[in-house]
């Protein structure tokens, strides 16, 4: 029997199943040289590549946050049945367990080896103290904080940056060794090529954005050994902890939005543009309707509706984690309602355009019926805007999770998301001294995925759109 | 003219019809009233009884679409749909799950909304046009450079950071404002300062980068070089030439907002304690006041209908080539 239960919760079954759709296209671009066009323009931009590497390592979190499970419970009841925890778990919940498993009592600073409120503690004299109690873990290891903390620190960080150091040149040396083998050259050639930024793909920023990450990584790696770097919350757990698991949540409502609502604006798109007349018309007639109605409204009423429907079948989700997750889904299909009629319009207006072509004119004339028109003429002419459209759309989607959580029609209060963050850290601004890390920790994450996000789809508007050039 | 404008308010009717339609799909049959019933009532231990006198409290216990008890007219009108739905095209909003008139509400609010969200538009529109310009005027130098860095980090920062940074630097630390609320007549100044600040600056990055894109589409155009030739200098062509013709598309994307200021910022009102719509919507959604929610759609897709008519008009004024027939 196995040691833990497989889960595959809805939105884990969409992300592999959009892996799987990115893998096919992959290998269909390496097979076509002018589909390896456009992305070759965009591996030759700078902050193409950086942002690229760093979206990729956002993704990768991701990605590994998807994989669940559920452990066995150690006290068995006796019987042939095993019984399981109703907690639902990650690959990456093991890979950083110290982050998880060390909560405190309440807030505390980052850095801080003390709590953020005074406690009665009890001394060994039996006499009582107003004071601020020691962590549990947080510093835990040092005997006199005000002392040695200074030092300790240091110390730590010299040993995470050593690690950086072997890591960085590690990865440089793999990416030498590699270039050498595929341009079929010496390593010491392939050593000045990158160096010098001789190649036509800058790999000095390439090799400076991995530096940074692996450097950011030790560091967090070394420091969270021993204290929390981003503080604490106010049931103790690890605000550093909360928003990388955070990262799931938003990548799921930037990608899958668009999963979902693709096959509807292709559908209806190219069905508006290529058939015109009545289809035109009650095509355009859905998405005016569906348009004109504030997309705020639109999604709060449909998750009113929804949290009464899951309140009154509480039955039919066996864990937390289901049930956050269907409406996290739901939020997925109701953005992308609210959001596919732009793509839809430009299809529509492309495939009006690319109709009066010579070459479609020509097929139909041949007697091509209208199918294998739209798969081997029209379908693969826009297949550029809507690439463009999902990428551009993507940072809207993670900026509107946080607004929609705020609002209280975004993500499950129990799901770990920025949005929900923010909201908990409005009280916490109020409080004094005031509580800021939770707050800062989400919007220095959110920021820089948001960041490369949006450089990275100016470079992929400007490689894939035949306009830029 | 004329015609025309008939003839899209006769288009408006379909698609004001569709939204009814769906909104009234979504309120009362995907989510019947016995499911608000339950909810606001507690989820257990509710009795039928407990039900049914709420339901009958807010006419929530009539047929759907078809009363076949009553006589005559009022088999299709003695029903939910005609009471809430189609009750909806006269404007009158009848009353919220709460028992308050929703119209008088609206028409309460709707002042404090604009208040905020009109001095927004205004000045955010002036304000991003300008900084627009500037980057066009110097384009291709790293003032330009250094401009589209700048919108692209600042439209990276979600908005609730601009209102939560805001509220803390301006109000908390500095002492200019106060952090929330609002008083009617003069006094409503104070209140209004920060919330139009920070709505501007949040928009700026987004803002400028669009406009800064448009003109220089423009500047790029046969008669910008002609005028250059002629020896006009480069302000003369920015402003006589180049922001004259980029008028259409900066209207396209302005014009259609209008009406919907009426509807005030969800966000920013709720985070500045301002009686508006926004708020009004924010605490109906909290509430799960679904009449209100209902009302707010269909007021939303009808000022969204007026904003493209606008839109349309609006071309004449700017542009004497187009027409409306």
């Amino acid at each position: 029997m196995m040691p833990f239960k497989l889960v595959l919760l809805w939105t884990d079954g969409l992300l592999w199943l959009l892996l799987a759709l990115v893998g096919l296209y992959v290998w269909r671009v390496r097979r076509h040289e002018h589909l390896l066009q456009p992305w070759r323009r965009l591996s030759r931009s700078r902050s193409g590549v950086a942002s690229a590497v760093i979206l990729l390592a956002f993704v990768a979190v991701g990605v590994l946050d998807s994989l669940h499970f559920r452990l066995p419970l150690e006290k068995q009841a006796g019987g042939v049945v095993r019984h399981y925890s109703p907690e639902v778990l990650s690959v990456f919940d093991l890979l950083v367990g110290p982050l998880r498993k060390q909560p405190e009592k309440t807030y505390s600073a980052p850095f801080a080896t003390q709590l953020y409120a005074k406690e009665t503690i009890e001394l060994p004299g039996g006499r009582q103290l107003r004071d601020y109690p020691r962590l549990k873990y947080g510093g835990a290891h040092l005997a006199d904080p005000a002392g040695e903390q200074a030092g300790d620190i240091a110390a730590t960080a010299l040993e995470g940056g050593a690690w950086a150091l072997v890591a960085g040149w590690g990865a440089t040396l793999a990416l030498v060794l590699w270039l050498a083998r595929r341009r079929r050259i010496s390593p010491g050639a392939a050593w000045s090529l990158v160096r010098h930024g001789r190649d036509e793909i800058p790999w000095r920023t390439f090799l400076g954005t991995v530096g940074m990450l692996i450097l950011f990584a030790c560091l967090a790696a070394a420091f969270s050994a021993k204290y929390h770097i981003f503080g604490t919350d106010k049931v103790g757990q690890d605000v550093f902890y909360l928003t990388l698991k955070s990262i799931r949540t938003g990548l799921m409502i930037g990608t899958l939005t668009t999963l979902v609502m693709l096959p509807f604006a292709l559908l209806l798109g190219i069905m508006a543009g290529y058939f015109r007349g009545w289809v035109d018309d009650v095509i355009q007639y859905v998405y005016t309707t569906l348009n004109s109605i504030p997309g705020v409204l639109l999604i709060a009423a449909a998750v009113l509706i929804l949290q009464v429907y899951m309140d009154s079948n509480q039955e039919l989700f066996d864990t937390v984690a289901a049930r956050a997750d269907i409406r996290l889904l739901f939020l997925c299909i109701i953005l992308g309602i609210t959001s596919w009629t732009g793509l839809c319009r430009l299809l529509r207006g492309e495939t009006l355009k690319l109709g009066e072509m010579e070459f479609v004119q020509a097929a139909t004339a041949f007697g091509v019926g209208h199918f294998r028109i739209i798969a081997r003429h029209i379908l693969p002419n826009v297949m550029h805007i809507v690439l463009i459209s999902i990428v551009l759309d993507f940072s809207g989607l993670v900026l509107a999770e946080a607004v929609l959580s705020y609002v209280g029609v975004g993500v499950d209060p129990t799901m770990q998301s920025w949005g929900n963050m923010i909201n908990g850290a409005r009280l916490e601004m109020a409080r004094e001294p005031m509580v800021w890390w939770s707050l800062a920790a989400a919007f220095v994450f959110m920021f820089v995925l948001v960041l490369s996000a949006n450089l990275f789809s100016d470079r992929v508007r400007d490689a894939f759109d035949p306009r830029m050039k | 003219m004329i015609n025309y404008l008939i003839r899209r308010l006769l288009y408006a009717i379909p698609i004001l019809v569709g939204v009814n339609l769906l909104t009234f799909a979504l309120f009362f049959v995907v989510n019947t009233p016995d499911n608000m019933a339950r909810i606001h009532l507690g989820i257990k231990h509710v009795t039928p009884d407990a039900i049914a006198k709420w339901k009958h409290e807010r006419g929530y216990d009539k047929p759907l679409m078809w009363n076949a008890t009553a006589a005559g007219a009022q088999k299709a009108a003695d029903t939910i749909f005609f009471e809430k739905s189609v009750r909806m095209f006269a404007f009158d909003f009848g009353r919220s799950d709460e028992g308050r008139n929703i119209s008088y509400d609206i028409q309460t609010r709707m002042w404090p909304s604009l208040a905020i969200a009109l001095p927004v538009f205004a000045i955010g529109l002036l304000v991003n046009i300008t900084f627009a310009m500037l980057m066009a005027f110097f384009r291709a130098t790293y003032i330009d450079f250094a401009g589209v860095v700048l919108c692209v980090a600042m439209m990276s920062i979600s908005g609730l950071f601009y209102i939560i940074g805001g509220q803390y630097l301006i109000s908390k630390l500095l002492h200019l404002t106060p952090i929330s609320g609002f008083d009617g007549g003069l006094n409503a100044f104070k209140f209004v300062v920060l919330p139009v600040t920070i709505g501007v600056i949040g928009g700026i990055g987004a803002g400028s980068r669009w406009y800064r894109t448009i003109f220089l589409e423009e500047a790029t155009r046969d008669y910008v070089r002609t005028a250059r030739a002629k020896g006009l200098s480069e302000l003369a062509v920015l402003f006589g030439h180049v922001l004259k013709n980029a008028m259409i598309p900066i209207l396209t994307g302005a014009v259609v907002v209008i009406p919907l200021l009426f509807m005030g910022s969800l966000i920013s009102e709720s985070f500045f304690g301002i009686p508006g719509l926004g708020s009004y919507t924010i605490d109906a959604i909290n509430a799960q006041d679904f009449a209100i929610v209902r009302a707010m759609v269909f007021l939303g897709s009808v000022l969204y209908i007026v904003g493209l008519i606008l839109t349309d008009i609006s071309y004449t004024l700017v542009d004497p080539r187009i027409r409306l027939e």
